[in-house]
């Protein structure tokens, strides 16, 4: 296969944006048949590859290659027609039209008048989801169909034309083991057909399970390729970021106190049902499981978002209902959410202003705001966080998502809760704003908070947590203590392949 | 470097335009006719956009907290009506507070429409614009109202006398957009606006009651028409049933021209004023050069256009936009 | 998926269901308060509503593919008002005199020419400056109307010509000609909007904009196109109505806007865009109608008809909202 000349091939890619070069000589090549995967950091400049491949930015500098002649891509409909498709993460579909007239969106055969030619529509969509091997048809509205099903309409999309390369970029996210299962057997017969694939994903195991290749971008840099074979995540690790991440076991044993928060036999619908755990003041209990497993939902009731349908909530030992955030903050609880931009910060206010929100009501003198109560408050907050902005006048829509997350922290520590929830807590963040986040949420709990942590991300949970609930499908699974998790029981837990409730 | 001043000019320039364009304006007419910047012409201006200035202080609470209110016009023509008619049936001293009770009942239940059952604020209000109208007419059987003793109330007192010299509208106007503008800026309650206006779900997350708020913002609103109308009714003693129709387009051209954006969020008191004066005083000036009445509609036509366009091309830094 | 379905069905069908609820109830009423002797559902009466309901009507069809576009156009009744100004000033220009009744298909053209440069002129605008339609009508609203005004200050301009009205009151199958406009502008928007390229773009535009732009769809000539044609119904709305009117006011077409997005709501379109159909705007034009009718039918003040019309939208807008639910599960935000 080596021998076959490269379906894609970059040489020297270069693009700035004012003050930033995003791509600083980016070269590799996509061979045909090959699962190529693309890995760096957030920024490591990924996405501007991307969009440079997929002729929505044009370079600076540098040449791209299909079939080893030179082309430019101006617009993703030339790349399109070379043979260059894209799969988003962001599903780009229309929900009200139909999966024939999403999957030919911009190019729906037509008849005189500009009147569409359904006939044709309908029979060239059939044809295509005869391949994908799918159980809805060419009407169905797109809106009806579940998130891996509408994956396999962008996908369709790809199929338009006879596609050389197609890039998925984080493919996976939103899927189920079972959704993944197919998703990869059709990734394996374009493989088949000798079309290249660049994959993108920060999943290891996938990585290793699916790729030919690795290539590695860091700060717009690339990197070098690695053979997946003769490879291993530390390795792959070392280039993305230049270090190895110290995301070792946590082994910290400090003194606990008594429980904080208790959870008995909590049900909201079937977004999960029967949930009991509890978290101890000076502990950090690390929730695990899969997108989708309930894990955000229970801390939002928790939070008085959402009515629980059964089960009981008890503080310091005490039942209490909860029907507001409002109430749940009264109570001493906090939750830092998943969706820092559209749930943890107004991003056009500035950084003081979103740190006092939830207490603006007390800050005040007289029938006033104090100035004077904000920045004590602002300040302390800043220093105790090393959160670096310019000043409290800053709109933290320009801050790094590290230093947005700490104010997002900041603005909940100043309530002083008893009990934090933190979701996702360094998504979206660099490695080094990672470990500083990691060090707060251990230091928060030596100092006596009850820490719950949700994440996505095994290693995150590992170092950080002192227990560990496993969620899977709405249910909790399994509960670990540090001494006795291990990775693969912790990865069959949250898949159900264990029915074991208990440790 | 060079460049970048020549951006950082750029954008001040876009920033500042309307204020720009504003003095050019002033600077143009008054060349033009000495008469312009006469204080009692000023005076008048300001006095005459009295009624308007009200109320686009109220509908500015409203849009910084992400919401519209095409409803203000509709209902300023029912205060008038309610508080003419009742000046005459229980006198003056009760039709006062009776007008602006019934006038704040209209508001809360825009804002229990819009902030508890979180209705969609441009259907809400249209369909209010109607059945308020409908109101007003049934209210007044679809006849004119008139006070019957027109010399002999002191209802006249808001709309026409003056203190110290200063027309009372203008002391009203005035003295309105002071406290609320120190509301809107100083108080808890102005920021948790900004806050529900700016990112209504990250509001909710911090603990702040987003449907109160909301509702409170109908509520000053309805306040500041009901202000409005019995300016309108002291000034006029009597009136049609339609004195307000359309106005609540040329209430919301003056807060967006003074630079709120209709997304929420963004916006002060201040600059609302400023778009209302800039509005009045090109009137002013349009007719003082002159030129027929209905030029101001065409001058407001391209000065809203310029003024958003400039204001969000200093955003996304280029002046045309990327839709292709 | 079931429940999703029947929905859907309550939403598409609803309006159907408010006009039989009305007829019925309207001819009950009728029965014991009306006012005149003849019945609601007399044919007479029901084919003098459709006729009523056409210049409202026309502009509403327009505003549906506006606002399933996602964009809104309130500057309607101004390029309303200016076409027929247009309409009728321009029948009494020399060489249109001249040309006696060869005359009238000009002014027409003339008419609707204006309608579709006032549409181009807020489609552009759109476009280039990427301004919200909502706030660039709502100017434009305003500039129109001085356009308005500029043409003969605040005097009507009049032009009885007894050719239109003819034309304008001729009858072909009991159909007046106002009617035949609104039913022929029914089937060709039905048509755009369900059969050809142009419509199926719109929804999905007004979808996922996002989307549109990547798979190639050019989504500032589709608004401009858009624009225009509310511009070019608008005008032609102001040439049925004028033609027998024969006199136009400037003020004329004020709250137009209003009323077609009333009708186009309560019609099922959504107003953040990519969901609606042409021939529930046309239930939403003729429950309107209906109403004001049977509100004179029994006797109730024309001002009632304003404040049931109100409730009436806020109250879809609720029911709407209940529909779209999730439950008790949903998140309280």
């Amino acid at each position: 296969m080596n021998d076959l000349q490269p379906v894609l091939r970059l040489e020297g890619i270069v693009k700035t944006f004012p003050g930033v070069r995003a791509l600083d000589g980016v070269s590799f090549d996509l061979r045909p048949g090959e699962v190529h995967a693309l890995m760096g950091e957030n920024g490591a400049g990924k996405s501007t590859l991307m969009k440079v491949l997929g002729g929505v930015l044009a370079p600076n500098a540098g040449q791209i290659y299909v079939a080893e002649k030179p082309v430019s891509m101006t617009n993703p409909q030339a790349a399109k027609a070379l043979g260059v498709v894209f799969i988003h993460q962001e599903l780009s579909l229309a929900g009200e039209l139909s999966v024939a007239e999403n999957i030919f969106l911009g190019e729906l055969p037509l008849k005189s008048f500009g009147r569409v030619d359904w006939k044709k529509l309908y029979a060239d969509t059939d044809k295509i989801l005869k391949t994908l091997n799918v159980s809805f048809n060419a009407r169905t509205r797109v809106g009806d169909l579940s998130i891996a099903n509408q994956q396999m309409v962008e996908i369709g999309r790809a199929l338009t034309v006879d596609p050389r390369a197609v890039i998925f970029d984080e493919p996976t996210a939103s899927l189920t083991d079972a959704e993944k299962v197919v998703l990869f057997e059709v990734i394996a017969d374009l493989q088949t057909r000798g079309v290249g694939i660049i994959y993108i994903s920060h999943r290891m195991e996938e990585i290793f399970k699916i790729t030919d290749r690795i290539s590695v971008l860091r700060d717009g840099q690339y990197r070098g390729t690695l053979n997946t074979a003769e490879t291993d995540e530390d390795k792959v690790t070392q280039l993305m970021i230049g270090r190895s991440l110290d995301l070792s076991r946590n082994v910290s044993h400090h003194e606990m106190g008594d429980i904080a928060l208790e959870v008995r036999g909590l049900s909201c619908g079937h977004l999960f049902e029967d949930v009991s755990f509890n978290v101890r003041k000076g502990e950090v209990l690390g929730f695990y499981g899969l997108v989708g497993a309930g894990r955000t939902e229970i801390a939002e009731t928790i939070f008085g978002l959402r009515t629980p349908s059964a089960g009981q909530i008890l503080l310091n030992g005490q039942e209490v209902q909860i029907n507001s955030p409002i109430e749940a903050i009264r109570l001493g609880i906090a939750l830092v959410p998943e969706d820092r931009k559209d749930q943890g910060l107004v991003l056009g206010m500035n950084c003081k202003d979103n740190m006092t929100l939830p207490q603006i009501g007390r800050l005040t003198k007289g029938p006033f705001v104090s100035d004077r109560a904000e920045l004590a408050i602002f300040d302390k907050y800043r220093d105790k966080l090393d959160i670096r902005t310019p000043g409290w006048r800053q709109s933290v829509g320009n801050l790094s998502g590290g230093n947005q997350q700490k104010i997002v922290i900041g603005k909940w520590l100043s309530m002083h809760p008893e009990v934090l929830i933190v979701d996702e807590p360094t998504r979206g963040i660099d490695v080094g704003s990672k470990s500083e986040i990691h060090n707060l949420i251990r230091d928060l709990a030596a100092q006596g908070f009850a820490v719950i942590v949700i994440s996505s991300e095994m290693p995150e949970v590992l170092h950080v947590s002192d227990r560990i609930v496993a969620m899977f499908a709405g249910r909790v699974m399994r509960e670990f203590t540090s001494e006795d998790v291990t990775e693969d029981n912790l990865i069959q837990a949250i898949s159900g392949l264990t029915g074991d409730k208990a440790a | 470097m060079t460049v970048l001043t020549r951006q950082n000019l750029g954008s001040f320039l876009a920033k500042q335009g309307i204020l720009i364009a504003f003095v050019l304006f002033m600077i143009g007419f008054a060349m033009v006719n000495q008469r312009f910047i006469a204080m009692d012409n000023i005076s008048g201006v300001i006095r005459s956009s009295a009624i308007l200035g009200v109320i686009a202080i109220g509908v500015t609470f409203v849009v910084i907290g992400g919401n519209l209110d095409l409803s203000v016009g509709s209902m300023m023509s029912f205060s008038t009506i309610v508080v003419l008619d009742l000046h005459d049936k229980i006198g003056p001293g009760l039709a006062i507070p009776a007008m602006f009770a019934l006038t704040l009942l209209l508001g809360a239940f825009i804002g229990f429409l819009v902030g508890y059952l979180k209705l969609n604020s441009l259907i809400v209000t249209l369909g209010m614009l109607s059945a308020i109208h409908g109101l007003t007419l049934t209210w007044s059987g679809g006849k004119n109202m008139d006070i019957a003793d027109k010399s002999g109330t002191w209802f006249s007192f808001f709309g026409q006398d003056r203190i110290m010299g200063i027309p009372v509208p203008i002391l009203i106007f005035a003295l309105l957009a002071a406290v609320l503008a120190m509301v809107l800026s100083r108080t808890s309650f102005g920021r948790k606006v900004y806050a529900v206006g700016g990112n209504g779900q990250a509001a909710t997350f911090s603990g702040i009651p987003r449907a109160r708020i909301v509702f409170m913002t109908y509520l000053i609103s309805a306040f500041c028409v009901a202000v409005a109308g019995l300016l309108q009714a002291s000034r006029s003693l009597g009136s049609q049933n339609t004195v307000g129709q359309g106005l609540e387009l040329q209430v919301l051209a003056a807060v967006i021209l003074g630079g709120a954006s209709l997304l929420g969020g963004s916006g002060t008191v201040f600059k609302t004023v400023i778009g209302v004066l800039i509005l009045g005083f090109i009137q002013n000036g349009l007719l003082l050069a002159g030129l027929d009445f209905y030029v101001q509609y065409m001058v407001t036509w391209a000065i809203i256009i310029l003024a958003v366009w400039l204001d969000i091309a200093a955003k996304r830094g280029h002046l045309w936009s990327p839709i292709a | 998926m079931a429940m999703h379905n029947s929905k859907d069905m309550i939403k598409q069908g609803g309006i159907w269901v408010f006009i039989l609820a009305e007829l019925v109830f309207f001819s009950i009423a009728g029965h014991y308060w009306s006012v005149s002797n003849q019945a609601f559902m007399d044919p007479g009466n029901m084919l003098l509503l459709l006729k009523q309901s056409a210049p409202i009507g026309i502009i509403a069809l327009g505003m549906t593919i506006i606002m399933i576009n996602g964009n809104i156009d309130l500057s309607v009744g101004a390029i309303f008002a200016l076409s027929a100004v247009v309409l009728l000033d321009s029948l009494s220009w020399p060489f249109m005199v001249a040309l006696g009744d060869w005359a009238l298909p000009l002014a027409w053209g003339f008419a609707l020419l204006t309608g579709v440069t006032l549409g181009a002129i807020n489609g552009l605008i759109v476009w280039k400056t990427g301004i919200d339609a909502f706030i660039v009508t709502l100017a434009s609203m305003l500039g129109f109307r001085g356009l308005v005004f500029m043409y003969n200050g605040e005097q009507p301009t009049s032009n009885l010509n007894w050719t239109l009205v003819d034309f304008a009151e001729a009858q072909v199958l009991g159909l007046h000609t106002a009617s035949w406009f609104l039913i022929g502008t029914v089937v060709v928007l039905w048509f755009v909007t369900t059969r050809t390229n142009h419509g199926r773009n719109a929804y999905a535009i007004g979808n996922n904009r996002e989307a549109a732009v990547n798979a190639g769809i050019r989504v500032g000539p589709h608004f401009m196109w858009n624009f225009m044609l509310i511009g070019f119904l608008a005008a032609l709305s102001a040439v049925v109505f004028y033609s027998e009117s024969g006199s136009v006011n400037p003020n004329d077409g004020m709250l137009y806007e209003l009323w077609a997005i009333t009708a186009v709501v309560l019609g099922g379109t959504k107003l953040a865009g990519g969901y609606g159909s042409i021939i529930g705007t046309l239930g939403g034009v003729i429950a309107i109608q209906l109403l004001r009718k049977g509100l004179g039918h029994i006797g109730a003040d024309t001002q009632t008809v304003n404040l049931v019309i109100g409730l009436i939208l806020i109250a879809v807008l609720f029911l709407d909202r209940q529909l779209t639910r999730k439950g008790k599960e949903e998140l309280k935000i």
